[in-house]
């Protein structure tokens, strides 16, 4: 009969009269509530999801319903951050806005990861020739500097929204891979996964049960701190005129609007610039709490 | 060390190769006719789709075309504009003197602001010198590049007109954009520099510098700087990839006629052999900028060269 041994199976062994161990994530969860920054950052970002979910709620107007009357107003009592030149609210836009450009870093590190853990992983587990022609394509992707890649991308794929979260996932991926790959390559030394075979385990079994588990934190890590990347580089092409197209709310998107009208309506560009950057600050300061309390040489 | 330029050499060439195969796949790779793409949006007879067809060499097989298109890039022919006709090496030329002003100046600032940032929060770790700097370094890596170019150009243009708002010429065209572009590349330069020379300030030979009774700031001179700079190199090196990608933004929103906004001006325009020649360029930088790293990596730590 072929039995499974648990990712966790090496350090579970039975040791009387220590208390139980901790699980991974609620240890993570006790030092991520010890770092300060870490639970303000999480704190922000939460209240930005909330705010997303909740943008029909909070603001009594729609973020496309134009009122040329009130074009170009200053933040007032009635818009508390002001009006663009349609007179649309800019409070309400940057809420709505908050929706697609949190979803677009999301998706952008989802497809990072669908594309960067596949490879990173065979890469590392067979090793040999598969290894180092994936690691050939990774170092070439690498070879294209940040936003170049996306743009590359961009300039095949034709401009617009998915396409951009497309890019810049694609051109997030290597960084995935060559993450995973590493964590793989240690990984895949340790007694478990040496246990894992003689019990006859498949080498998918092995890779997707038994390494996968414990190359997740580097992962998580990367992860949090790519999407707020992805949120700069999807607002950035947006900006360029190369991502989401007005009058999508898109926080990148706005700015690009904004821009025309900096002497006369400063709002326009100021507050839409701001939401971006709590959201990535936000989501910085909790990625770097992540990183303090999963990095294993900081859990002695 | 002449064994490890060579070798280093050597493995970038297959890089560069593959950057060219890259580039030149573009055009192939876009759904369509290249032939169609060439055209743009003008109506065409099929006669003359044909026609150009032959003139660009598509009849021919994948691999011919490549090795001509390889063939030119030393001869700086890169094909030529499909809005203007002109020849994108031109295009190129004219436009690298802008780019390449941007691009140092914006180093020289990440450099200086990186550094004094990073070097204050070490030396004054856990003050509120500490926190501050590493809360500047945290803004500007949180910092979307075109907000804060807006904002300068809002605050130091329109509002205290100290500075021109766009344009590309003279010192004062170059203070805004290069302040953008280098306070971005500075966060995360500020960010290593503090925590490389954190490690070093531990080890055996920063005590034995000070119980030998050097004063603290020969110590910090001679022994942590020059230690902790060994990995600072690499970063500055990687940095200025990020400067470039960067600078195809400032330059858009500065209206600076440089390589990154003809880049970002031949995406929206589908001028595909400007974008194959604006990427290759910007890549080949990239690769001889590592490869240059590589090498004051090498010089500055032996080891290295004899791994």
């Amino acid at each position: 009969m072929r039995t499974s041994i648990p990712a966790s199976a090496s350090s579970n062994a039975p040791d009387v009269g220590r208390p139980a161990p901790r699980s991974l994530s609620r240890e993570v969860f006790r030092r991520l509530r010890r770092s300060k920054s870490a639970a303000l950052g999480g704190i922000i970002l939460m209240a930005l999801v909330a705010a997303a979910f909740t943008a029909p709620l909070l603001t009594p107007y729609e973020p496309l319903e134009m009122n040329p009357v009130d074009r170009l107003q200053p933040p007032n009592v009635r818009h508390w951050l002001g009006t663009d030149v349609f007179g649309r609210d800019m409070l309400t836009r940057i809420l709505f806005g908050s929706r697609i450009s949190l979803q677009t870093g999301l998706i952008s590190v989802s497809i990072a990861l669908l594309i960067g853990v596949p490879l990173g992983l065979a890469s590392g587990f067979y090793g040999g020739l598969i290894d180092r022609s994936l690691m050939r394509v990774v170092d070439l992707m690498l070879t294209f500097p940040g936003i170049l890649l996306a743009l590359v991308l961009i300039a095949i794929l034709g401009p617009d929204l998915f396409n951009a979260m497309l890019a810049v996932g694609i051109s997030a991926s290597p960084t995935f891979a060559r993450v995973v790959r590493a964590a793989v390559l240690s990984s895949k030394e340790q007694t478990y996964v040496e246990a894992a075979r003689a019990v006859g385990c498949t080498n998918a079994r092995i890779m997707l049960r038994h390494i996968l588990p414990n190359t997740v934190a580097p992962i998580i890590v990367l992860g949090t701190l790519g999407v707020a990347g992805a949120i700069i580089a999807a607002a950035a092409l947006s900006y360029l005129g190369l991502g989401a197209r007005p009058p999508q709310p898109e926080w990148g998107a706005l700015l690009s609007e904004g821009r025309n009208y900096l002497r006369v309506a400063w709002w326009m560009t100021t507050f839409p610039g701001l939401a971006i950057m709590t959201a990535v600050l936000s989501i910085n300061l909790l990625g770097d709490g992540l990183r303090d309390a999963l990095d294993p040489r900081l859990q002695s | 060390m002449l064994q490890f330029v060579l070798k280093r050499l050597l493995l970038a060439i297959p890089t560069m190769v593959a950057a060219s195969i890259l580039v030149f796949l573009m055009l192939h790779l876009v759904p369509g006719d290249p032939a169609i793409i060439f055209f743009g949006d003008q109506p065409v007879t099929p006669e003359r789709l044909e026609e150009v067809r032959r003139q660009m060499g598509l009849h021919r097989p994948l691999v011919v075309q490549y090795l001509d298109f390889v063939r030119g890039i030393p001869r700086g022919d890169l094909g030529r504009s499909i809005h203007n006709r002109t020849p994108v090496f031109e295009e190129l030329r004219t436009r690298v003197g802008s780019s390449a002003e941007l691009a140092l100046a914006a180093f020289v600032v990440a450099i200086a602001l990186g550094l004094s940032l990073g070097l204050l929060s070490a030396l004054w770790r856990g003050k509120w010198v500490d926190a501050g700097a590493m809360l500047v370094a945290l803004g500007g890596v949180s910092m979307p590049i075109f907000w804060l170019a807006s904002m300068l150009i809002f605050v130091f243009s329109l509002k205290l007109g100290w500075f021109p708002a766009i344009g590309f010429g003279g010192w004062n065209r170059l203070v805004l954009p290069a302040m953008a572009l280098g306070f971005i590349s500075s966060a995360t330069l500020a960010r290593l520099v503090r925590s490389s020379v954190l490690e070093v300030l531990l080890q055996p030979f920063v005590t034995t510098a000070r119980s030998k009774g050097l004063r603290e700031a020969v110590v910090i001179r001679r022994h942590v700087l020059k230690n902790a700079f060994i990995a600072v190199i690499t970063v500055m090196g990687l940095q200025f990839g990020t400067l470039l990608s960067g600078a195809v933004i400032t330059e858009t929103v500065f209206a600076r006629p440089g390589v990154g906004k003809l880049l970002v001006d031949a995406i929206s325009n589908k001028d595909f052999p400007i974008v194959q020649g604006a990427v290759l360029f910007i890549a080949l930088i990239y690769i001889v900028i590592n490869l240059l790293v590589d090498l004051s990596y090498a010089y500055l730590d032996p080891r290295i060269r004899f791994e």
